[in-house]
């Protein structure tokens, strides 16, 4: 009886009781579980891969340009080939999605306004990232190796096609964010709209764009699907981009993963290495330049 | 004057006067220069549609309706029926959308409501790291760790549960595989994460603050809150998060191709070998030297774009929709 005053008294109206603070603390607890959920599976890949990789991963693992039979061990050889498959098409890629991206992006952001066709194409941009990667392979291999044979040159319009909804809609998102004073100001000295665009809108916006691009040009870096139909594999140095079959990190790792050999697998892991850190390395690069030259933050 | 600029596209819409028509070459050129850039999307998008189309017509010719949707595959006999594989891409994407769904919501809400802005960047950070890591490496740890892992883990539950009427029908069965529909919904679920938790917690952070406070200041503790004001609000642009994260996991290709088992089949047991469409055309396209054959395959990528545009279509229509509501709200 006493206990039950006493207990009575001290109640704070502003502390919720019993069984709705339990739910509460259940309810917290369950958020962070999901994120410890999701923690594991990336703390186990990046372990592995790293402890795997690294003791496939030499000087002469990365610069021999002959990738051996998958019987040999991984002493054999080397993932050169791949490496330099991957930088080629990835790179040649990037050439030619940067450039249409960032313009695609300033057609919506300066020219467009609320023209219909620019939302069109702002829609479609954003569909388009979501189409899968594979068919980008298939579309190439349909239009171009159907004609032109497999080269690396395919398989860099392959992930130029994944990489420019990407771009298009980064670019317009950070070109968003440039206040309209900047341009106003500009007109107001007599200069023309795409000298304002490119003179004054785009150094303003350039940190979120270049991190932007260099975000889809990561993404692209391990993409597999849209390289098997168009560059196929080989297994020396190709570096002629514009013809001739081609190999890249990924497909290696691809190709390699079936493999019963543990020969085989250790490459498998340590060009996985390879990619993750070439992935990584673009990454922290964007957030550098995000860091740096970011002028107007989301 | 707004009239006159969207009937002359070559008028900026920031420049009034006249001049503007007489505008220096340079600048009209890099105007369409720009235009040609984002038209390109379309182009693309119709290209796709267009030659993916053209290429896989022999399959629909040479089969017919009932030999595309049967469940007959079998090359070397020339039977191309492409149902184990829709089956396929349909039950490891639900399963990891299932997975996926309190996975990422509570990750929201976590990043949202829970943790302070200046922790929430990390937690934001790590996410990133996770869409970072290439698909392909996903599935050579999936195949080579995982998969030999969870065999063991398969065999015990499907043994434990023989003669229990409903749940052995999905986790039971014989011939349990590490390598399963099972697996690969797993590491679907996992890819697909990153994007499902960053758009649900875009869509989340729409919710207006007054309806956090009143929610607060009827006495609801954080969970009332989140139940009470925050759902309601945000569930049809987390529904639609889903739905782009669904298409993402139906188009995943190279991961399920290496963790799905490979083999044609339709079956209710999830711990068994299966295959999907994108896992198909993946490891067989190499082979496919054969008129219908590589016709098959082409058209099973038509299939696939058609689904995951259809999916696309409706997510962004819902998500806008829910975001547009907040923000003009």
């Amino acid at each position: 009886m006493m206990a039950a005053i006493s207990e009575h008294q001290t109640v704070d109206l502003r502390e919720p009781s019993g069984w709705r603070r339990t739910k509460n603390q259940i309810a917290t607890v369950g958020m962070w579980i999901a994120f410890v959920v999701m923690l594991v599976p990336l703390g186990f890949v990046l372990v592995t891969v790293i402890a795997k990789g690294a003791s496939a991963i030499t000087w002469q693992f990365l610069t021999n340009t002959t990738i051996p039979v998958n019987v040999l061990p991984v002493t054999f050889g080397g993932i050169g080939a791949a490496i330099v498959g991957t930088l080629e098409t990835t790179g040649f890629a990037a050439l030619i999605a940067i450039p249409l991206g960032v313009l695609g992006g300033i057609y919506i952001n300066e020219y467009g306004g609320n023209h219909v066709l620019a939302r069109v194409i702002n829609f479609f941009a954003d569909v388009m990232t979501g189409v899968p990667s594979i068919i980008m392979g298939l579309f190439i291999f349909t239009i171009w190796v159907l004609h032109f044979g497999y080269s690396g040159l395919a398989g860099s319009f392959a992930l130029a096609c994944l990489m420019l909804p990407i771009i298009i809609r980064s670019t317009y998102e950070m070109l968003r964010l440039v206040p309209d004073s900047l341009r106003e100001g500009s007109y107001a000295l007599g200069a023309t709209k795409a000298r304002v665009t490119v003179t004054v809108v785009l150094p303003a916006a350039i940190g979120g764009i270049v991190s932007g691009a260099l975000l889809a040009v990561a993404r692209a870096a391990g993409e597999t699907a849209p390289l098997i139909f168009t560059i196929l594999t080989t297994q020396s140095l190709n570096s002629n981009l514009f013809s001739g079959a081609n190999t890249a990190l990924p497909l290696l790792i691809f190709q390699n993963a079936q493999q019963p050999y543990t020969g085989a697998q250790a490459r498998a892991w340590g060009a996985a290495l390879t990619l993750i850190a070439i992935a990584f390395i673009l990454m922290i690069i964007a957030r550098l330049v995000t860091a740096r030259f970011a002028r107007y933050a989301r | 004057m707004s009239h006159a600029a969207t009937a002359d596209p070559a008028i900026p819409a920031g420049s009034a006067s006249p001049l503007s028509r007489r505008r220096p070459l340079g600048d009209r050129s890099f105007q369409i220069l720009a235009l040609s850039a984002g038209l390109l999307v379309l182009v693309i998008l119709v290209l796709i549609a267009v030659s993916m189309t053209q290429q896989s017509t022999t399959w629909f010719t040479t089969e017919g309706w009932s030999g595309v949707f049967s469940t007959d595959w079998d090359p070397a006999h020339n039977k191309f029926g492409a149902v184990p594989f829709i089956y396929g891409t349909l039950v490891t994407s639900a399963i990891a959308i299932i997975i996926a769904f309190p996975v990422s919501v509570g990750i929201s809400l976590l990043l949202t409501e829970v943790v302070p802005r200046r922790w929430s960047r990390p937690i934001v950070y790590v996410i990133d790291l996770l869409a970072v890591v290439p698909s392909v490496v996903w599935g050579l740890w999936g195949i080579l760790v995982l998969a030999p892992w969870l065999q063991t883990i398969y065999q015990d539950i499907a043994s434990g549960l023989t003669g229990v009427p409903v749940l052995s029908t999905f986790f039971g069965g014989t011939g349990i595989s590490g390598a399963s529909f099972f697996t690969a919904g797993l590491i679907l679920a996992v890819m697909i994460t990153p994007i499902v938790t960053s758009l649900s917690r875009e869509v989340i952070a729409t919710v207006p603050a007054i309806d956090r406070e009143g929610a607060y200041a009827l006495g609801a503790t954080r969970w009332e809150m989140i139940r009470g004001a925050v759902w309601p609000h945000s569930q049809a642009g987390v529904i639609g998060a889903l739905l782009l994260g669904l298409g993402r996991a139906m188009g995943e290709t190279i991961a399920a191709a290496l963790v799905i088992g490979s083999s044609p089949t339709i079956t209710t047991h999830l711990f068994t070998t299966g295959y999907s469409m994108p896992a198909v055309i993946a490891n067989q396209f190499g082979e496919a030297t054969v008129g219908v054959f590589r016709a098959a395959l082409i058209g099973m990528g038509v299939l696939l774009f058609v689904l995951t545009i259809i999916i696309n279509l409706s997510a962004r229509a819902i998500v806008g929709r829910s975001v547009r509501r907040s923000r003009g709200a």
